[in-house]
């Protein structure tokens, strides 16, 4: 096997396993997101919403979080790791 | 109908947060890689550059003293400077690796504006506390886009930048107006509201 095969394919090792972290980072995310309603249901106010305004029912730490993950999860990571592996030797 | 000043607080961690995780995703598979669409090259810049827009209206309508507002403004303007600094590197308008020290820049005006403007001690209140963290934090985690300016290919800079990020974004997602901090709240800070 010659060494520039071997360093190609270490390098599509690499890429792939770069891959998979763009693909956790926004599960990751929401999934912080989850814990922390869990932890401090009370930051939720979804879940008492009787008696209180507009800013406490729309902005709610916990679900801001999790928007962030999903957001990142079906906007931005599909395409990037696309991208990664075009990069990658075939 | 304005919303709670803790409430703008935790609507900018979620921006910070954005951009931590792009700037996390563009230092695990390079410039190359994340700069391969367009839109994606443009994305974090951008919203370094809306934040700072959106710290205007922050300044104007939620600050009570000179201080705070001089504070306010100047974050505004140095986001608004970093992101711009960005972009323009981006586009080509801009050629001066130089550029680059804009984002070190705005992080160190802002740790050095939100440790000056807050008058109080660390166990004051929550906030106060937050305050000095989010300062100190600020001032350390310039040293990441700084060392990014003098060696762009090193990944691990950037990726310190994007951690940087989080942990201000974490901070900002647990102020609250008027809280204790490890059980101190001075009497003077008023009546936790929740």
């Amino acid at each position: 096997m010659s060494t520039q095969l071997i360093s190609e394919q270490a390098l599509a090792r690499s890429r792939s396993a770069r891959a998979r972290l763009v693909g956790v980072l926004g599960p990751l995310t929401m999934l912080g997101g989850v814990a922390w309603g869990f932890l401090q249901p009370y930051r939720l106010t979804v879940l008492h919403p009787h008696g209180q305004g507009f800013w406490w029912l729309l902005v709610e730490p916990p679900l801001l979080v999790i928007g962030v993950g999903i957001a990142f999860a079906l906007l931005i990571a599909p395409g990037l790791i696309e991208d990664l592996e075009d990069a990658t030797p075939r | 109908m304005q919303p709670p000043a803790e409430h703008v607080h935790w609507l900018f961690a979620t921006g910070f947060l954005l951009l931590a995780l792009c700037l996390l995703a563009r230092a695990i598979v390079g410039a190359e890689v994340w700069n391969a669409r367009a839109w994606r090259a443009y994305l974090w810049p951008s919203l370094l550059f809306g934040l700072g827009i959106l710290m205007w209206p922050v300044m104007v309508l939620f600050t009570n003293s000179t201080i705070h507002m001089v504070a306010h403004g100047a974050w505004a303007q140095t986001m608004m400077l970093a992101g711009a600094a960005e972009l323009g590197l981006l586009r080509g308008k801009l050629h001066s690796r130089a550029w680059r020290f804009c984002l070190p820049l705005a992080l160190a005006v802002s740790g050095a504006a939100l440790l000056v403007h807050e008058q109080n001690g660390w166990y004051f209140a929550r906030a106060a506390f937050l305050h000095h963290a989010l300062g100190w934090t600020a001032l350390i985690g310039a040293v990441f886009p700084l060392m990014a300016a003098i060696r762009p290919r090193a990944r691990v800079w950037g990726a310190g930048l994007a951690l940087t990020l989080v942990v201000i974004s974490v901070f900002l997602y647990a102020d609250r107006d008027v809280a204790p901090v490890f059980g101190h709240l001075s009497p003077l800070a008023g009546e936790p509201h929740r």
